[in-house]
């Protein structure tokens, strides 16, 4: 058995799956995966949870599947969330450093984050996360951290991710029907863009895109920091939503179809091709024109990528990503993605692969767990600042722990 | 403003202010006048038109002209629309030399009876034809008032939309949302004409006063053209200090703009601020830029201007024209080439978000080319009314798998429809 703190457990609800990543915290400080479990999810729609009976069994089956696989007991979970409810915004705080000598302490980096917290939200929202940009000095720009500078005013940028509170506490309430411990939320964009991207790539500026079943997820990091998140209730159940009703067919047929013949661009070859579908008894049920399907599945995933360029657009942030378009989530699957997308955003775009983990290859090299491996990678920097400050009570638990295994 | 006022006028001095003329027409729009003409309404000439003599009689307004036959037997309409376009239409030289001269008509009315309905459009072809630019405002009758009224209401309505170059309308049940439980029928019935009258006072300011930031007519126009549900409309004022912010709240809180979701969901929004000599660059910025907010969607025109008996008060004077359904029937006569163009496009772009399923499109190109040709060519204007058809949410596309999700609505767009559909795209 493991030592119980080394082990962090990502888990994601997703649209399509439900899916539990175990990971571990090697002694030199570095992250393997060691375990995956995964359910077919069959109570949420675009990232909400619709039916939380299902939705909880799916869970359990995930979990269970995960613990047997990593040979540990699980109890805590980072959970992901996802839904057209998120928004991400930035916001600036103002903090005067009143202290004689002008020298800006830690608790003046504290106030200022506090303050820059401070929004005015709607009641029923709720703070996902409040992460920091970059700290100004008197208007000086850049300043990465403040503390030992100094200065009399002392201002901060926050990117804001915020949601539902309620639509929050589904996910957070269903897994705490299951006994486990929800040690953080973290969006489920964030945690892909934590997974694949690397620091100079951050510096770079760059975005990802986690097209998956319900939502469409992304995030835009610009000198190292934050500095855009969004989400879009579409992704790939929408695609095989079109398929079936354009080439109509049953839904599932059509997932089927978009597996196996699917892909983001319309080539020459498809032209005049068929595939025939056959019932149980291989007799030919309908002929389906390959054209069709892939010019179904084209024009919704260019929308996609539209819908996200133009947002993009209007955050004035195009220009700025230098590294270029990572992709993941399950739609990264569809053949020829990358080439769409391209065509769509004008830069270079590839798909995303986890770096600085290491582990199941299995699970590492599927862009479907991304998102769910981020979390878990979320939860080790988490455990890590952690560590660096015992809280009160790990401290007591430490000593308390230490006193019990002495007697 | 420029249209008429620059090149008919014989001084061209600068600033003209044009020559503006208000009908009242039937009884309610007679009602209207009086309340009009008991504030400082000057400078613009009031004409009463009914059918009815005794309403008249009452009347202030210092032109009446009575629309009287032998037909009638001066018993008025009866509230037939059909007889009082009748003889507005015998009559229409009559008219027709009433608004000569005018740059532009006001015609205020209130739609559903014989009368206002019969006659207003009538008028407002007349004004057009003798050049001067029509401005209807009207109201539409409480849904009590029976389904006859509405109805006549309506087309009454519709075709003076075709003719008029802009139409205020006020759906008098939107009053309800002012008066309580005991206020007397009379008083409603003040309520709904003051409202009418307050918004004919904030346009026809708009369009005399000194501006210092100007509308012309032709944005108000055009602003009012072409939306077709109503409009609502809300006129404020003001005093203090904090004049600017006040303005805003009470705008916003007021209730024929259902506390602002109105001008949320509005397509178009005018806004006029009046203040006296000292109205300050910094409170008009503060307002619109609170007014902006409350309209993220909406095209905004405003206007400001000074008027000194207004001393320190501020007045905000909001109209808001909510989107319509996009009208898909070619009106029977249409319009000038330039619209022509307009419409028609439209035809042919609706036709993909028509929802029919388009591996099969809902026309022939015969069909089509049927529809075109039967709309270039015709007479200039708009007239006749359009047909309800595309009102009826045909929800012919299965939304599948996401019918009973909340509906992911991107800039009004359903984004759970199917792409292809959305963009048109034939599958063949």
């Amino acid at each position: 058995m493991f030592d119980d703190s080394s082990i962090i457990v990502g888990l994601e609800i997703g649209t399509s799956k439900v899916c539990a990543v175990v990971g571990e915290r090697t002694a030199d400080d570095s992250l393997n995966i060691i375990g995956l479990g995964q359910a077919r999810s069959r109570g949420v729609r675009k990232g909400e949870i619709v039916d939380p009976a299902q939705a909880e069994e799916d869970v359990r089956n995930a979990i269970v599947e995960a613990e047997q696989m990593a040979d540990v007991e699980i109890r805590n979970v980072y959970l992901g969330v996802t839904g057209a409810h998120i928004r991400g915004f930035n916001n600036r705080g103002v903090h005067p450093v009143v202290s004689a000598d002008r020298e800006i302490t830690e608790d003046d980096v504290q106030d200022v984050v506090k303050n820059a917290k401070a929004i005015n939200l709607p009641t029923e929202n709720n703070v996902v996360h409040a992460i920091r940009q970059h700290f100004f000095v008197d208007g000086q720009a850049g300043i990465t951290n403040p503390v030992g500078m100094l200065g009399s005013r002392l201002e901060v940028d926050v990117h804001v991710v915020h949601g539902i509170t309620n639509r929050l506490q589904n996910a957070i309430r269903l897994v705490k029907g299951l006994q486990l411990e929800v040690d953080d939320i973290v969006f489920s964009g964030l945690a892909s863009s934590l997974a694949l991207l690397s620091s100079e790539q951050k510096e770079l500026g760059a975005l990802v895109i986690d097209v998956g079943g319900g939502t469409t997820d992304y995030v835009v990091y610009t000198d190292g920091v934050i500095r855009h998140t969004g989400v879009l209730a579409i992704g790939g159940d929408h695609v095989s939503n079109d398929l079936a009703y354009g080439l109509k067919v049953p839904l599932s047929r059509a997932e089927k179809l978009k597996l196996e013949h699917g892909s983001a661009l319309v080539d020459k070859e498809c032209k005049g091709q068929t595939i025939t579908i056959t019932n149980e008894l291989g007799l030919p049920l309908k002929t389906i024109n390959v054209e069709h399907l892939r010019r179904i599945m084209s024009l919704r995933l260019e929308e996609i990528f539209q819908l996200v360029a133009q947002d993009l657009e209007q955050a004035g942030l195009y220009d700025y990503l230098r590294a270029g378009v990572f992709l993941s989530g399950g739609c990264a699957r569809v053949p020829q993605i990358a080439p769409l997308a391209e065509q769509v955003m004008q830069m270079p775009v590839s798909l995303g692969r986890t770096n600085s983990i290491s582990g199941l290859k299995s699970a590492l090299d599927q862009p479907e767990f991304i998102s769910a491996i981020g979390l878990v990678k979320f939860g080790s920097f988490k455990s890590r600042k952690r560590e660096g400050k015992p809280s009160l009570a790990q401290g007591i638990k430490g000593v308390l722990g230490r006193f019990l295994q002495r007697s | 403003m420029k249209t008429k006022s620059q090149t008919s006028a014989a001084g061209l001095e600068p600033a003209a202010v044009p020559a503006v003329k208000i009908f009242g027409v039937g009884s309610t729009g007679v009602a209207m006048l009086d309340a009009l003409n008991d504030g400082d309404f000057a400078g613009a000439a009031l004409v009463a038109v009914n059918t009815d003599a005794s309403s008249l009689a009452s009347s202030s307004a210092a032109v009446k002209i009575q629309l009287e036959t032998k037909l009638l037997r001066g018993l008025g309409t009866g509230g037939d629309p059909e007889r009082g376009r009748a003889i507005a239409e015998e009559q229409f030289a009559t008219l027709k030399t009433a608004c000569e001269g005018t740059d532009v008509v006001f015609v205020i009315t209130g739609l559903g009876g014989g009368a206002g309905s019969g006659i207003s459009p009538v008028l407002a072809r007349a004004a057009r034809e003798s050049g001067a630019l029509v401005l209807a405002f009207v109201t539409l009758p409480f849904v009590c008032e029976g389904n006859r009224r509405q109805q006549q209401a309506q087309q009454g309505l519709d075709q003076l939309k075709a003719v008029a170059d802009g139409v205020v309308c006020l759906p008098c049940q939107k009053t309800f949302k002012l008066i309580d439980e005991n206020t007397s029928v009379l008083d409603t019935f003040r309520i709904t004409d003051g409202l009418l009258v307050e918004s004919v006072r904030g346009v026809w300011r708009l369009l005399t006063r000194k501006g210092l930031i100007r509308i012309h007519f032709d944005d108000l126009c055009a602003l009012l053209r072409d939306r077709h549900a109503e409009s609502v409309f809300a006129c404020v004022e003001a005093t203090g200090p904090a004049r600017a912010r006040e303005v805003v709240e009470k705008l916003v809180a007021h209730p024929l703009l259902d506390e602002g979701r109105a001008l949320a969901e509005s397509g178009a929004v005018l806004v006029s601020l009046m203040g006296g000599k000292e109205l300050a660059m910094a409170e008009v910025n503060r307002v619109m830029e609170q007014i902006g907010r409350h309209c993220e969607h909406a095209q905004i025109i405003m206007g400001a201007a000074v008027d000194e008996s207004l001393k320190n008060r501020l007045s905000v004077t909001v109209i808001a024209a909510r989107p319509g359904p996009v009208p898909m029937e070619l009106p029977p006569l249409a319009t000038t080439g330039d619209s022509a163009e307009q419409v028609t496009g439209r035809g042919i772009v609706a036709r993909p978000g028509s929802r029919c399923a388009p591996p099969t499109p809902g026309l022939t190109p015969e069909q089509r080319d049927q529809i075109l040709t039967r709309n270039v060519g015709s007479r200039a204007r708009k007239t006749g009314s359009r047909m309800r058809q595309t009102q009826l949410a045909l929800a012919i596309v299965s939304k599948g798998r996401f019918d009973k999700s909340e509906p992911t609505i991107h800039k009004g767009e359903d984004l759970d429809i199917p792409t292809y559909i959305r963009r048109g795209v034939a599958l063949n």
